[in-house]
């Protein structure tokens, strides 16, 4: 039974939760390699539950195929181990089902279904054939909760495809909510959103992140410097650095690679 | 207008109509012959629900569904001819097989005899054999286009192997010639008229199933797999046992609709088997609006007509104009006919309305889930991602 609390009322920390049983991802020598080219390189990685961990770096620095090897997109060699349980190696669906969720660079939604049918889909993998095979009668609680915290409540039965860009986002968020996940992959969850909408979006990060293992892939520095709790940066494969967003900063090597690439035209 | 339709009250008067029209009006206006007609074209109506379901809102492109509908008519083409037999002839022995065959009843009809067997394995056999394609071919993420040619290659396999097995199946004639109908008469006008009546009260029923599991949550479920099945994945979903679970339940009401088709016919050959109806059946479906409840059934019914009456008279036409239409309707109105008043009102809307309020934000055409042409022609689900530049 899933609890009808999505949020618990602390704040994400570096280094995660500070006491009890921690759920955590650890990543050893994850390596992806596309014909001879070496997306990921023997990446290591360590994020603790209610630490809102954001993964930083270039273009094409490989910071989606971590994402896309964690969650059985991509086939990699190397361990991710999810509190205990190994997770390379299983099918997508399965990963999903052991409380991998993520969001995708661009928002990916059932765009004919309703929002509330979006996360009425999302919730429910765990259902029974009969459960399945009726009609929805009432939404559910997690589902209603997740609406209203990603700000989507007042659009439950718009249809998912004329949502703008930003409310998209928010909407995978929420299905990555009702899904269940406890570790939760998300991909640019900002790209494309206005400086208002960055700030909730930012915001909803910290609530959600404080009781979850959660990953961002982000560019923006600003947003970085305002909400991770900590960072790790990754440049052609491999882990550059890894800390406190001031503390990733002083590094030299982050700004040297982090310069270049500006200047070539990234962000 | 729409909304009554689609209400509860909206439902209940269609149903009710249906009922009055199909089963009260049409058995006392039309002749014998004619109602002979309108049963074998609700038997088509009956293969299009599935297909609507399959293809509809699944996305599976089914081109391959005569063969459930021949195995359901085979089945039942078995039974009602070793019926005969023993009826009859006394022998046992249907009349064709002393003519061409050996005189011996091979092993595999044998379980045809019981009237129980043949009445579920109508169903159940063309499940089980979709069951199995579906598995092996949904699990492995075989593309859509992919799926579409094998389930052709295997009517036209299917049809193939009928007309080689001369001493058992009939061959190229099939089998004709049958004189009951689990023990009724089939001279009788009274059972041709409750022949009739079975095959409207299945398409009914089939027709209720249908829009239960539309408004399911399992009809959302499906929908989402339709229109984008690698997201699907990520929410802990395998859209392979999605498909095939509606790609079975197909199956199986084609085979249903092929075993009501042989007794009101009167025959089952594989010229109704092959390739050639497997594209009929999907065409009045397209026609119609293949992801509406309705729209199959009208489809298939007002193909069916439109064939009869003109293939009798221009019998090469028919043909041409068939694919022409099928092609019109899949370029330029995906929908079908039931998308037309939708379409009509959204022209009218847009004409008043500004595109201003249209505008959404910029999108990064970069990685991420690949979408599905909406109208689910187009059935690769293409590569997981782009090939990235490096
Ligand atoms: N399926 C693939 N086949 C071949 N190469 C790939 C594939 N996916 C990614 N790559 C390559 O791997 C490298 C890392 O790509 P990735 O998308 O992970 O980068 P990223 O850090 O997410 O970049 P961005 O910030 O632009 O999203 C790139 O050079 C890319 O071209
Ligand atoms: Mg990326």
């Amino acid at each position: 039974m899933r609890s009808p609390f999505l949020l618990s009322p602390d704040e994400p920390k570096a280094g995660g939760l500070p006491a009890g049983q921690h759920h955590y991802l650890k990543i050893r020598n994850l390596s992806v390699v596309f014909d001879g080219f070496v997306a990921v390189d023997k990446v290591n990685l360590d994020v603790s539950q209610g630490d809102l961990r954001f993964l930083i770096g270039p273009n094409g620095a490989g910071k989606t195929t971590v994402i896309d090897a964690i969650t059985g997109l991509v086939p990699a060699s190397g361990s991710v181990n999810h509190t205990g349980t190994e997770i390379l190696g299983r099918k997508v669906h399965q990963i999903a089902r052991l409380g991998v969720g993520r969001t995708f660079q661009t928002a990916s939604v059932f765009e004919n279904l309703s929002v509330l049918q979006n996360l009425d889909i999302a919730a429910g993998s765990g259902r029974r054939a009969l459960e399945l095979l009726r009609r929805r009668r009432k939404t559910e609680p997690a589902v209603e909760e997740a609406m209203e915290l990603v700000g989507l409540g007042h659009l439950a039965e718009k249809q998912a495809g004329v949502l703008s860009h930003g409310q998209k986002q928010w909407l995978e968020i929420g299905m990555l909510l009702v899904q269940n996940s406890d570790l939760l992959l998300l991909d640019e969850p900002i790209a494309g959103m206005s400086q208002d909408e960055r700030i909730e979006t930012g915001q909803l990060l910290r609530k959600i992140g404080a009781s979850r293992i959660t990953l961002v892939i982000e560019h923006d520095m600003d947003f970085v410097r305002e909400f991770a709790t900590s960072v790790t940066v990754l440049a052609a494969g491999k882990v550059l650095s890894e800390g406190s967003v001031a503390e990733v900063q002083a590094d030299r090597r982050v700004q040297e690679v982090y310069l270049g690439s500006a200047k070539e035209g990234g962000e | 207008m729409r909304e009554f339709v689609a209400s509860r009250w909206g439902v209940r008067a269609g149903s009710v109509l249906a009922v009055v029209l199909l089963l009260v009006v049409a058995p006392s206006m039309l002749s014998v012959f004619s109602l002979g007609l309108l049963g074998k074209f609700i038997c088509f109506a009956i293969v299009a629900v599935g297909i609507g379901l399959a293809w509809g809102r699944g996305g599976m492109l089914t081109l391959g569904q005569g063969v459930f509908f021949g195995l359901g008519a085979y089945i039942m083409a078995m039974h009602m001819k070793l019926a005969d037999a023993s009826l009859f002839g006394g022998t046992g022995v249907p009349d064709f097989m002393s003519l061409y065959g050996s005189g011996d009843v091979p092993g595999w009809w044998e379980p045809f005899r019981s009237p129980a067997v043949t009445l579920l394995a109508v169903a159940l056999v063309p499940g089980l054999v979709a069951l199995l394609l579906g598995l092996a071919v949904f699990k492995r993420r075989v593309k859509g286009a992919y799926f579409a040619i094998l389930s052709q290659a295997l009517a036209a396999a299917f049809a193939v192997l009928l007309i080689g097995q001369q001493a058992t199946t009939g061959g190229s004639n099939g089998l004709s010639g049958f004189r009951s109908f689990f023990g009724f008469d089939l001279q009788d006008p009274a059972n041709k008229v409750m022949l009739y009546s079975i095959a409207v009260i299945v398409l009914l029923m089939m027709m209720a199933a249908a829009r239960q599991l539309m408004h399911s949550r399992f009809g959302e479920l499906l929908v989402a797999v339709r229109d984008q099945e690698e997201r699907v994945r990520f929410l802990g979903y395998d859209p392979a046992t999605v498909k095939t679970v509606v790609y079975v339940l197909a199956a199986a009401m084609a085979g249903i609709a092929g075993a009501l088709f042989v007794p009101i016919v009167g025959i089952v050959s594989p010229a109704d088997v092959g390739v050639v109806p497997s594209i009929a059946f999907l065409i009045g479906v397209a026609i119609g609006g293949r992801a509406t409840l309705l729209g199959p059934v009208l489809g298939a019914l007002g193909v069916a007509v439109a064939q009869t009456s003109l293939a009798s008279s221009f019998p090469s036409f028919w043909v041409y104009f068939q694919g022409l239409l099928f092609v019109l309707v899949i370029g330029f109105l995906p929908g079908g006919v039931a998308s037309v008043p939708r379409a009509l009102a959204n022209l009218l809307k847009q004409g008043a309305r500004t595109e201003a309020d249209r505008s959404t934000g910029a999108f990064s055409a970069k990685s991420g889930v690949p979408q599905r042409a909406p109208d689910g022609l187009d059935v690769s689900t293409g590569p997981i991602r782009e090939e990235a530049s490096r």
